[in-house]
């Protein structure tokens, strides 16, 4: 367990104000923000890199905060996998095995574990420059886990990877969290990946914790114009609201019940806004009126923007829903909004 | 063919002159001896004595730049504070200052007028002509070139690593040893011919702090001096022998263990 208590942490160009988080036991948890976030400081002040101004440290019951790294139980794995290259990969993952003497047979059984379910047998003596990326990730994995460490901290682990190897330690990761019972922290700024790997996630801004919850609902339920663009959110209008209604220019919404007023945005996520030639209402959903104003083509899918009352949506249509037809030639369409799918913030 | 611009011939030819420039005077300096003077030259023990003291008072201010200067070059590569560059400008500025002035600036601060001279005197160390003085000086010139060298190289291993190493239960000191060292005593071995060539070279300090006993450089100008080109030629040519020999040597050990590692 990981629990941060109103953590301050000023670096000479770069602040992080009032972190309070706690992730549980064994939790594959998810800090997800755009470049320059702070979410690598955070990440860093956690692991004892970086010097903490306020605030407390705790894994489980036991406080970290003053302890230098090498006395906190943590492994790290960098994006760049910084595995040492004078060391082969055999002496890579066993390094840390030479301050942790007490646990001799165990750690035989772990290694053997580890190398087995990260397929690194064929690798051992070889040095890590002679590795792929994903070979070079999974030896990182290997050692960061070799001393059983209570919190894994991964940075951005998988965005320096090949598409193909991305995969291969994506799921290696997604392994190695259901055999080990260390809590994992992954920093990422790719919100596939978290929703892949992570229960629960938070969406960090400038220093900042913007929106801690279950990574879906993040991603269905942004609370912020920030955490909504960065999830993809691509139909974000301001909007005033009455009863069940989202009012946005001349155009009127139907929502599933009523808004708090202090609300000032409706949201709906563009895989959510079907298009068809004919106006259909199935599962509640309200066909709107609307004309085509772009298709862009992106291989598998398209993206398509329609106009309704003054309005314009983002839809993102799988080419094989449209059955091949091209909606550049349909002069009428309809949008098909389910109230169950907006989002108001 | 493809047809050359005027401005390719410009630095073609540049270069030429540049090169015979460096080359010439020195290929005709060291063909310029006969082999018999060579060899009565390597009898007169003045001048073994000499290249001798070259070499050991190069080699120590290497040593005590080493122990002295690893650490600061690691510091300096590690950290960012606020005066960092004055203290970089400052480990620069044996490089920029006069030579003979070097010289002086040491002689006044061990002279018997100073505390730190006299402190000197009271443990018995003399540093007006003696060997203790030609090493001082010798790691005043040298130093920059050493800490320089290393800083780069200590600046091109990845923090990430030690940051790793940390993370796995190594100490600051055991992170340092098993990680850092080992990937940067290549830049610590170019660290200290640079060093030593530099400590070599060095002419102006030395004669102003010691005459005697008499390092190589001084010899050549002594001879020079007495008796003409023709006679501090060979001594020169030895001393440059020698000096390529060592550095060849351990040119060859370091790129023979890099690629084995």
């Amino acid at each position: 367990m990981i629990r941060l208590e109103d953590l301050n942490v000023s670096l000479l160009n770069f602040n992080l104000r009032d972190i309070h988080l706690t992730i549980a036991e064994n939790e594959f948890f998810a800090l997800m923000g755009p470049t320059g976030a702070g979410k690598t400081v955070l990440l860093e002040a956690i692991a004892g890199l970086v010097p903490v101004k306020s605030g407390r440290i705790f894994f489980g019951e036991r406080e970290v905060t003053g302890l230098p790294p090498e006395r906190r139980g943590i492994g790290i794995v960098y994006q760049d996998h910084a595995l040492f290259p004078h060391q082969t990969v055999l002496q890579n993952i066993t390094y840390g095995l030479h301050f942790h003497k007490a646990q001799k047979a165990e750690a035989q059984d772990r290694q053997e574990h580890l190398i087995g379910l990260l397929q690194l047998s064929h690798l051992l003596h070889r040095l890590p420059t002679h590795l792929s990326g994903g070979e070079k990730q999974r030896v990182a994995l290997a050692r960061a886990l070799m001393v059983a460490p209570e919190v894994l901290l991964l940075d951005e682990p998988l965005s320096a990877l090949d598409p193909n190897f991305r995969e291969e330690v994506r799921d290696a990761l997604k392994e190695l969290h259901k055999t080990s019972k260390a809590t994992f922290l992954m920093v990422t700024h790719d919100f596939s990946d978290a929703l892949f790997l992570a229960e629960r996630a938070a969406v960090m801004n400038q220093g900042r914790l913007e929106q801690i919850g279950v990574t879906e609902e993040i991603f269905r339920r942004p609370a912020s114009l920030f955490a909504a663009e960065f999830v993809g959110m691509k139909n974000i209008f301001p909007a005033t609201f009455e009863d069940a209604r989202a009012i946005v220019g001349d155009l009127e919404i139907e929502l599933e019940g009523p808004v708090e007023e202090s609300k000032r945005y409706v949201s709906i996520r563009p895989e959510d806004v079907p298009i068809s030639r004919e106006s259909v209402s199935t599962n509640g959903s309200i066909p709107l009126k609307a004309e085509i104003r772009r298709v862009v083509d992106h291989g598998f899918y398209l993206s398509i923007a329609v106009n309704t009352g003054g309005v314009t949506f983002q839809s993102v249509m799988p080419k094989s829903m449209l059955l091949d037809r091209d909606p550049k030639d349909w002069q009428e369409v309809y949008v098909h909004l389910r109230p169950s799918n907006l989002h108001t913030f | 063919m493809e047809k050359r611009e005027p401005f390719f011939w410009l630095t073609i030819s540049s270069s030429v002159v540049i090169l015979a420039f460096i080359v010439l005077p020195l290929f005709d300096m060291v063909t310029a001896p006969s082999a018999s003077m060579l060899r009565e030259t390597l009898k007169d023990r003045d001048v073994l004595r000499s290249i001798w003291l070259s070499m050991y008072a190069s080699g120590t201010a290497a040593l005590i730049s080493f122990v002295f200067g690893t650490p600061l070059a690691y510091l300096l590569a590690r950290t960012h504070f606020r005066g960092k560059r004055l203290i970089e400008s400052i480990i620069d500025l044996p490089i920029v200052i006069p030579h003979p002035v070097v010289g002086i600036a040491i002689l006044s601060v061990a002279g018997k007028n100073h505390w730190i001279g006299q402190i000197l005197g009271d443990l018995g160390i003399r540093i007006m002509g003696s060997v203790t003085g030609i090493i001082t000086v010798l790691v005043f010139v040298g130093l920059p070139f050493y800490i320089n060298t290393v800083k780069d190289g200590f600046e091109s291993i990845s923090p990430r690593l030690e940051n790793v190493s940390r993370s796995l239960g190594a100490s600051m000191a055991g992170t340092f040893f098993r990680i850092t060292f080992p990937l940067a005593w290549r830049s610590i071995i170019i660290g200290l011919i640079m060093c030593t060539a530099r400590a070599i070279s060095e002419f102006g300090a030395v004669v102003i702090v010691a005459y005697h006993p008499m390092i190589a450089p001084v010899m050549i100008y002594e001879r020079f001096e007495a008796y003409g080109l023709k006679y501090s030629q060979p001594v020169a040519v030895w001393l440059v022998l020698v000096c390529l020999f060592l550095f060849l040597v351990l040119r060859v050990l370091t790129l023979r263990k890099a690629k084995e590692s």
